[in-house]
């Protein structure tokens, strides 16, 4: 065990790594702080947290978890990219490839499935915590807002997805959902036009879906989700309720000036 | 000026912690703002490595229930077959459940669009940003309020025969009537905190119960024809 200490140590001295991460080795203070700092990814966190912040109560770690259900998927559905043609009626023989021939195929879709209902029921669970700890009160408004915004897109991506395996199922859940886009005063019949390329849902409709789904919506989802965490650091950290500094017990949360 | 000693002055001048500082504090007001004593963590490793755990025992979560249910599939999409119910998502239940009750327009478009506004504006409220208890101050006039909106919500859902949404709206209605007869000095401890909640927490409460109640509903109690089944009686 030591000896596997010592060896990645000495690669984090070496030249290539130390070109990489410029931050150096070492346990200071200074030198964690680097490692966020100057990590492209990682400098949109603060480099300092309030201890009280980690504990699991105040924030369930709903949105870090929010976070991980997106990971997988992302991670999950370039691959049952590999095996999917978003035309009919290829797309619902994939799918039964998935299931029956494609190594692990089954486990694939499963994983991705449920991580698509665990992540819109999360964001759901996180909007809600966040209201209730009051931590969308200014000066974290505008933060609030990138979270509406990501679970409507959120939920345009499970909805999309929701189409692609092209069995009965996804058909007629799209066919009730887009007939609402209809209602919309006026333009409703040229909104669900746009939709589905058509007036039913049909090969334009999935393959509309498959580009909503795998390209525009995901990297929609990545950028706001990169200017949320970012406005966690510059609106001050998480929202942590003001303490007496006599008792050091968290008062009633209450607003914050400006 | 008028009081040439209405400020004060100093000169930070240790050499080895340039550059040097000069501070004016006018009007003898205090240039510290907040004393912070909290106790801080680094984000590295200290918060990533929590992070990392939690998304880890997510995944593994995650991958036993994959291992164990299988994703559904049904037969290849045929518009020419109608399934009875035709169901949305899970997560559009609620409006789908709304759908029978009103007409799309309604239900579809104007209700989510209300939903999605009133989310955006929360912040932007600021009536009320003390966040004070909604029946502490002015209690006989908001309570006339409360019993007008609540009458009035009841007679529009009883109209169009939206019991479903009623039930919850009454549950939220009832605390709320604890909550006019609490203060911050009742015996009991719900008293208490029911008491201290603003109009905020309460219109977000009847959101998640109205969310979670329609949405169960027509996840689970909506047959063919979305009519009303028990899930356990087949």
């Amino acid at each position: 065990m030591a000896t596997t200490t010592g060896y990645f140590d000495q690669l984090r001295k070496s030249r290539v790594w130390r070109s990489i991460f410029r931050s150096g080795t070492g346990a200071s203070t200074l030198r964690r702080s680097l490692a966020i700092q100057q990590d492209v990814f990682l400098h949109l966190f603060p480099t300092k947290v309030r201890r009280r912040m980690l504990n699991l109560n105040v924030t369930w770690y709903l949105g870090t978890l929010t976070f991980g259900t997106f990971l997988i998927l992302v991670s999950t559905g370039i691959l049952l990219m590999l095996y999917y043609h978003p035309s009919v009626p290829q797309a619902y023989a994939d799918t039964k490839d998935l299931q029956f021939v494609v190594s692990d195929g089954l486990f694939l879709r499963n994983l991705h499935r449920w991580s698509a209902h665990a992540m819109v029921f999360l964001v759901f669970a996180h909007m809600f915590k966040v209201f209730y700890r009051g931590a969308y009160r200014p000066p974290r408004e505008f933060n609030w807002v990138i979270g509406v915004i990501l679970l409507l897109i959120t939920l345009l991506l499970s909805y999309t997805g929701y189409l692609l395996p092209w069995d009965q199922l996804a058909f007629w859940a799209i066919t009730v959902g887009s007939n609402i886009a209809s209602a919309v005063p006026v333009m409703g019949d040229k909104v669900h036009f746009l939709l589905l390329g058509g007036n039913l849902v049909n090969a334009n409709a999935l393959l509309r879906f498959y580009v909503l789904h795998c390209m525009i919506l995901p990297l929609t989802a990545i950028f706001f989700i990169a200017i949320h965490f970012w406005r966690i650091r510059k609106d001050g950290g998480l929202y942590a309720p003001p303490r007496d500094s006599t008792t050091g017990r968290e008062e009633a949360p209450i607003q914050e000036g400006r | 000026m008028s009081d040439p000693k209405d400020f004060i002055s100093g000169v930070d001048s240790n050499a080895r912690r340039e550059p040097r500082r000069v501070v004016f504090v006018t009007r003898r007001t205090s240039a510290q703002v907040r004393v912070t004593d909290e106790e801080v963590v680094q984000t590295f490793p200290e918060v990533l490595f929590r992070a990392v755990v939690a998304i880890e025992v997510l995944a593994t979560v995650l991958v036993w229930i994959s291992l164990l249910f299988n994703a559904p599939l049904e037969g290849i999409a045929d518009p020419s077959h109608t399934p009875n119910p035709a169901k949305a998502p899970w997560y559009f239940l609620g409006l789908q459940e709304m759908l029978h009750y009103f007409p799309p327009m309604v239900a579809g478009v104007l209700v989510p669009t209300l939903v999605v506004i009133a989310l955006i504006v929360i912040p932007y409220f600021n009536i009320n940003v003390e966040a004070e208890g909604v029946f502490l101050k002015d209690r006989p006039r908001r309570l006339q309020i409360f019993y007008v909106v609540a009458v009035g919500l009841s007679l529009f859902l009883l109209f169009f025969h939206v019991y479903v949404a009623w039930v919850p709206s009454l549950i939220v209605a009832g605390l709320m009537l604890v909550a006019a007869q609490s203060s911050a000095q009742s015996p009991s401890r719900t008293g208490r905190y029911l008491a201290s909640k603003p109009l905020s927490f309460w219109i977000m409460t009847w959101f998640l119960f109205e969310l979670v109640v329609l949405t169960a509903i027509g996840t689970f109690f909506r047959g063919p024809g979305w009519s009303w089944v028990w899930p356990w009686r087949g």
